[in-house]
């Protein structure tokens, strides 16, 4: 196990980058601590696998350290990083029993056999494989494989990190549930320092103790999934976590307050003044439907209503802008003259897609 | 103009892959098929689309035996969960190719490709090649071809499970929008019963070759028939416990009860079935008849605005879901009140006790 030191890494494909597009990583510094639970999210081209491969060696940062604690490793080949990957698809030996499949990384290290046998044993009882030791891989299900794959990336003690690529894309969701909470589990019991990459926000915040999100080469906010939840630091955070992500209204600032559509809108970081382009950001979760009978709110109109189960995902509009709201089992949704009030202490004010100020943040 | 499954099953072997199914599909609404992999999906609508002969019973579309006919001779587009596109062709080409083949004036085939270049958001790519794409754009043209023609029948197989998930959000939102004006059935597979919900329409649970229940999506989602339906429509899974009645009361184990609610009051003593969904187990008491249980915590999941916790409660791992984040320790004890009032009755043999 280690620290993971990311020190101003930089990468560009492209032999000599010259506009600040042709960087593929644009600048990143970032600690991983020793043990602990993180989750890469991103959009597809994000820069996330690119850091994974700079992680595990495959390749080399065109600027910046990697440090395995205090140990620098920029320069070192993948397989003396001591790094244990799992990837979207199963990787695993046909023709070789499960436990064979699981020996193999331990046994390729020249473990001792005693050895090799107590640590699979314990692996399987993990991951629930306990039954099926003794059969080939061969015929089991994608999920099957799947969890011999994340038990071959658990198996070594030895290791730096533990890198997991997307690896429940395969899995039907009734079993997804499963591996994640097993995986959450495991992380627990086995105490490796793991980094997990996706693209599914579920995933990376069940999984994870601390998520970092990346847009377009650079990391956008690092924190716990409360945090990305309750004070995203930019609006595409807002936009990425949450489902539906949060509302984005164009305002405009008059005497400290933020003013949508000629409506004064409270919000958590008042500000005099403020440069760029201006919005406020506030999520579906943190807007009610107002007293009908009182003249508080924003009034809108309802446009569609969907039902989600446990809530409803109602659009209203304002003007030119649609502005979703979640709704509870048992909240009344009103027909016409639908105000909405939105949480004060949950709205805020972003410039050029940034938060303003510490977000009225406690 | 409807989409009727009249006693159609499927054998392949010695193997049953479809029971006999009667199924009604109308245009206007999306028409899901809710189940998991391998609960028979494809296969139906691979029988619905022709592509599959039934091993016995009849397809008929707007009034007409069909099942003899080739796929072929029907109005039909299918879009798989693994999409294909033409490599040496264009976006634009590959979007156009069935309008291209149905003859259609060439005025008409540009503006029906750029609006459907625009729904997907394709518009900026229309001149490259599939190979110069990201994987779900190359789905997205995949689906543009697909929805570009005026099928009658338009059969969609989790045509969103590949794609990111903010994508998958978006389009959900907008593929309804896309039929909206259109005279066709639409038939749309998926494992998730979140989507099948947000999708709206009629949902049909299938499990292990078996349509369990076809209704509105809302009233299947809510008023199970079955264990096994309701079941098929929970995610997390539904948790369910064996009751027993006597008198007037209800338990649940050793520690739980209460009182006998209306639906089960004429009912003999003795065992039953009781389900509840995650959302309605929960730390904080909520609802008219909250009833706590204690439970070893297994797993606690944050997800930013919702905590879901695992724990253990004799014997049975009972899943609850709350709203806001709360950092349970795993391994000690967590009370979790269910609100018994939002509850599901099932008998013996699986069947809802309805009120």
């Amino acid at each position: 196990m280690a620290k993971i030191t990311l020190a101003e890494l930089r990468h560009a494909y492209e032999p000599n980058p010259g506009s600040e597009a042709d960087w593929a990583l644009k600048s990143l510094d970032v600690i991983w601590d020793d043990g602990g639970a993180y989750a890469l999210l991103g959009p597809s081209g994000c820069g996330k696998t690119t850091l994974l491969n700079i992680v595990s060696g495959l390749l080399r940062p065109t600027q910046g350290r990697v440090l395995f604690d205090d140990r620098d490793v920029t320069d070192l080949p993948p397989d003396q990083r001591h790094i244990a990957q799992v990837f979207q698809f199963p990787v695993i030996y046909d023709t070789m029993t499960v436990h064979d499949n699981l020996a193999f990384p331990l046994r390729n290290r020249g473990v001792d056999e005693a050895r090799v046998k107590a640590r699979v044993r314990e692996i399987a009882d993990m991951l629930e494989l306990t039954d099926m030791l003794g059969r080939r891989a061969r015929g089991l299900t994608a999920d099957g494989k799947q969890k011999i794959s994340l038990g071959r990336g658990l198996v070594r003690e030895d290791v730096n990190i533990v890198m997991f690529d997307e690896p429940l894309t395969v899995i039907d969701p009734h079993l997804k549930w499963q591996l994640r909470s097993k995986l959450k589990e495991l992380h627990h019991r086995v105490g490796l320092t793991m980094v997990y990459v996706t693209h599914d926000q579920t995933e990376a915040l069940t999984f994870a103790d601390k998520v970092m999100v990346m847009n377009e080469g650079q990391t956008v906010q690092i924190g716990t999934p409360v945090d990305l939840f309750e004070c995203p630091q930019h609006t595409f955070v807002g936009h990425f976590i949450g489902s539906p992500g949060m509302n984005v209204l164009p305002c405009a600032l008059d005497g400290g307050r933020a003013v949508v559509d000629g409506h004064a809108v409270p919000i958590a970081n008042p500000m005099e003044a403020a440069e760029g382009r201006l919005e406020v950001g506030v999520r579906p979760e943190f807007i009610a439907f107002a007293d009908p009978a009182s003249s508080e709110g924003v009034p809108v109109e309802v446009i569609k209503v969907s039902d989600a189960g446990r809530y409803r995902v109602v659009d209203t509009r304002l003007n030119g802008h649609v502005i979703k709201v979640l709704a509870g089992e048992d909240v009344a949704i009103p027909a016409d003259g639908a105000r909405l009030a939105f949480d004060p202490a949950k709205t805020r004010l972003y410039a050029d897609g940034w938060l303003v100020g510490q977000g009225g943040a406690a | 103009m409807s989409l009727d499954l009249k006693g159609v099953s499927k054998q392949v072997g010695g193997e049953i892959h479809i029971y006999p199914t009667d199924l009604t599909l109308e245009p206007g609404a999306f028409n899901i098929l809710l189940g998991t992999t391998g609960a028979g999906k494809t296969t139906l609508m691979q029988i619905m689309a022709g592509l599959e002969r039934p091993t016995t019973g009849e397809v008929w579309f707007g009034g007409l035996d069909v099942t003899e006919m080739a796929v072929q001779k029907r109005t039909v587009s299918m879009v798989h969960q693994q999409f294909i596109n033409y490599p040496n062709m264009s976006v634009f080409e590959n979007i156009a190719s069935p309008l291209r083949v149905a003859r259609l004036p060439k005025a008409e085939i540009v503006a029906r490709v750029e609006r459907m270049a625009e729904l997907l958001k394709l518009t900026p790519l229309l001149g490259r090649r599939p190979s110069e794409l990201s994987g779900g754009q190359q789905q997205r043209c995949a689906m543009a071809r697909a929805l570009v023609k005026d099928a009658s029948l338009v059969l969609l197989d989790e045509p969103l499970a590949n794609l990111d998930f903010k994508l998958r959000e978006e389009l959900r939102d907008e593929l309804p929008r896309l039929f909206a004006d259109r005279d066709c059935v639409v038939v749309y597979a998926t494992t998730e019963p979140v989507e099948a919900l947000l999708l709206g329409g009629n949902t049909a649970t299938l499990h292990q070759g078996r349509v369990v229940q076809f209704g509105s999506t809302g009233e299947v989602y809510r008023q199970p028939r079955t264990l096994t339906s309701a079941q098929v429509f929970s995610e997390p899974p539904m948790n369910t416990a064996p009751i027993t009645k006597q008198g007037r009361t209800i338990r649940l184990g050793e520690s739980a009860e209460w009182t006998v609610p209306p639906p089960l009051q004429g009912l003999a003593d003795g065992a039953y079935v009781f389900g509840i969904r995650p959302h309605h187990v929960t730390l904080a008491p909520s609802g008219a008849y909250p009833v706590a249980i204690d439970g070893m915590v297994l797993v606690t999941e944050l997800s930013g605005s919702e905590s879901v916790i695992h724990v253990r409660h004799q014997d049975e791992t009972w899943v609850s879901q709350s709203h806001g984040v709360h950092a349970v320790r795993v391994g000690t004890v967590a009370r979790l009140h269910m609100d018994v009032a939002r509850g599901l009755y099932f008998d013996p043999a699986g069947d809802r006790i309805a009120a």
